[in-house]
């Protein structure tokens, strides 16, 4: 049996639709939560106290 | 999970610092020529008879100076930064980084010369002959060895997120940029198209409309997911939602291309698709643009006072606004009105001076005095006096734009009773003449923006090591 281009395309979108899913339960899980919130943090983990420089701020100083 | 002896880590900021710097300088330099062009339009003698200087050969100067060598510059000196910082190792591949740093700047200075001259493919933003596109192919390979041979070699488990957005647009820009560039030369600096026809121009939109999403968009939001919550002091707002944010967005943009070819001799359905890809477009932009502004969540006073945050969290809200307006106009009915207007300029300009400008310029303020060991920029008030600059030159610049696009379009399609047109084009021409001066006045306000930048950078590069002290938290003064 032979299947049309315009069929495949449709299996294609549905496997797509099927992969977003599979993301949004993926990520959402409970127990993912944890590390994602680490992954998050990460960012903060400096490796030096001079990094830490956000503190430009208009009436603090200059 | 701390760990606590990383600052032995030996990174490679000098392509970094080298980056940064020649981001303002070429954002200085882009903007100027846009200035330039919007003179023209209002005083066409500026073009002083010299063929070099006309408005059609500066125009794509002034974009792909903005674009390939302001925003790519910046995208270059984050994303080199970011993988190196969340990875916790240099850069992979040695003088490799170095090599797209010399060679992108080698490509740019090529584009200065070969456009004013008329060497021109005349495909929009891919303007470039062929051996300036094979230098670019290069580089741009180069480019993705060096990201993921670092990514590769990370000493961290987790590949933090901003750096899928980076390593998203290094890969569909090469597969863009690869694609819509195959040519057959028939000279040195001259070539067609390896496609004909419709394929060719939507190929070309293709091509143009991903050069905005992957380039313009998830390279900057690359950019965002990491500075944003670096100058807030805060984790993102929900990194779970970063992630679905990614997948949606890097799987619908692809298919947005063909709203650039309405009413056209594209086949109506597949401008249909990307009308349709289009308005869907919308969900994963507002997601992104939500989980930025809402890791500010709890902590909105420290816009109060940081003109670097307010930089970054005014360019979410332009990245807000220009993706609603995006998938609306690209609604066949509406696109009907806008499209040839300067609805379309003004929708371009307030996501490139008010998204990736503002994004662009936020983590270059972040990222100068930690490059050249400093504790802050030179002088705040001047970000604080760059950040409002900037942000009339915009609102004057679009507010000018939306009003003579729709202008232009009513008075294009009005007919007379006998089916006659109401309106000759240049009549619609000089009724654009006000619009044309209030954002060449915005313009001016940008480029000014950026002379305050380079002077900042400059002082805070040429003060002594560490001399400008960050100041502790804990101190602020009230407003």
């Amino acid at each position: 049996m032979t299947m049309d281009y315009g069929t495949l395309r449709g299996f294609f979108a549905l496997l797509i639709l099927a992969l977003f899913i599979i993301i949004v339960i993926w990520s959402y899980s409970k127990k993912r939560k944890s590390s994602f919130d680490n992954a998050a943090k990460s960012i903060f983990e400096e490796d030096d106290r001079k990094e830490k420089n956000n503190e430009q701020e208009t009436n603090k100083n200059v | 999970m701390s760990q606590s002896n990383t600052s032995a880590v030996d990174y490679n900021m000098t392509v970094v610092r080298q980056f940064t710097v020649m981001t303002v300088i070429w954002g200085f330099v882009g903007t100027l020529v846009g200035v330039l062009i919007a003179a023209q339009l209002i005083w066409p003698a500026l073009n002083f008879d010299t063929p070099w200087l006309t408005y059609s050969r500066l125009r794509p100067l002034h974009t792909n100076a903005v674009i390939f060598a302001f925003g790519t510059s910046a995208l270059f000196a984050t994303s080199y930064y970011v993988v190196q910082r969340t990875c916790k190792t240099t850069l992979f591949g040695g003088s490799l980084a170095s090599f797209t740093f010399w060679g992108w700047q080698a490509v740019i200075v090529a584009a200065a010369i070969t456009l004013p001259l008329g060497y021109t493919s005349s495909k929009e933003y891919a303007e470039l002959e062929w051996p300036i596109d094979i230098l670019i192919a290069v580089v741009w390979v180069s480019y993705a060895i060096v990201f993921f041979g670092t990514l590769i070699k990370r000493k961290t488990s987790h590949i933090y997120v901003a750096n899928w957005f980076f390593g998203g647009f290094i890969i569909t820009v090469a597969v863009l940029h690869i694609g819509n560039s195959m040519v057959i030369p028939v000279s040195m600096m001259k070539s067609y198209s390896l496609y004909s026809g419709a394929i060719d121009a939507m190929m070309q939109w293709w091509y143009g409309h991903n050069a905005v999403g992957f380039l313009l968009t998830a390279g900057f939001l690359g950019m965002m997911y990491y500075f944003v919550p670096k100058q807030a002091e805060r984790p993102v707002y929900s990194y779970r939602l970063s992630i679905v944010h990614f997948w949606a967005l890097v799987s619908l943009y692809i298919w947005a291309g063909p709203h650039h070819l309405h009413y056209t001799a594209l086949p109506d359905w597949a401008q249909s698709v990307g009308m349709v890809m289009s308005v869907v477009l919308f969900l994963p932009s507002w997601g992104g643009m939500i989980n930025g502004i809402m890791t500010l969540s709890g902590a909105w006073h420290k816009l109060r006072h940081d003109p670097i945050l307010r930089f970054l969290i005014v360019s979410l809200s332009f990245y807000g606004m220009s993706t609603f307006e995006g998938p609306m106009m690209a609604i066949k009915s509406v696109n009907a009105l806008s499209h040839y207007t300067d609805w379309t300029v003004g929708h371009v300009h307030s996501g490139a001076l008010g998204w990736v400008a503002m994004v662009s310029i936020g983590a270059m303020y972040h990222l100068i005095p930690i490059l050249f060991n400093q504790g802050r920029m030179y002088s705040i008030r001047l970000i604080n006096v760059h950040f409002w600059m900037h942000t009339a030159g915009i609102v004057l610049y679009i507010v000018a734009m939306w009003i003579s696009g729709v202008m232009q379009g009513l008075m294009w399609r009005a007919v007379n009773t006998d089916g006659t047109l109401t309106y000759s084009f240049v009549e619609s021409l000089t009724a654009s003449y006000p619009f044309y001066f209030m954002r060449f006045l915005g313009g001016a306000l940008v480029v000014a923006g950026f002379v305050i930048m380079i002077y900042n950078m400059f002082k805070t590069i040429r003060a002594e090591d560490r001399s400008l002290e960050r100041v502790e938290a804990g101190q602020e003064a009230m407003a």
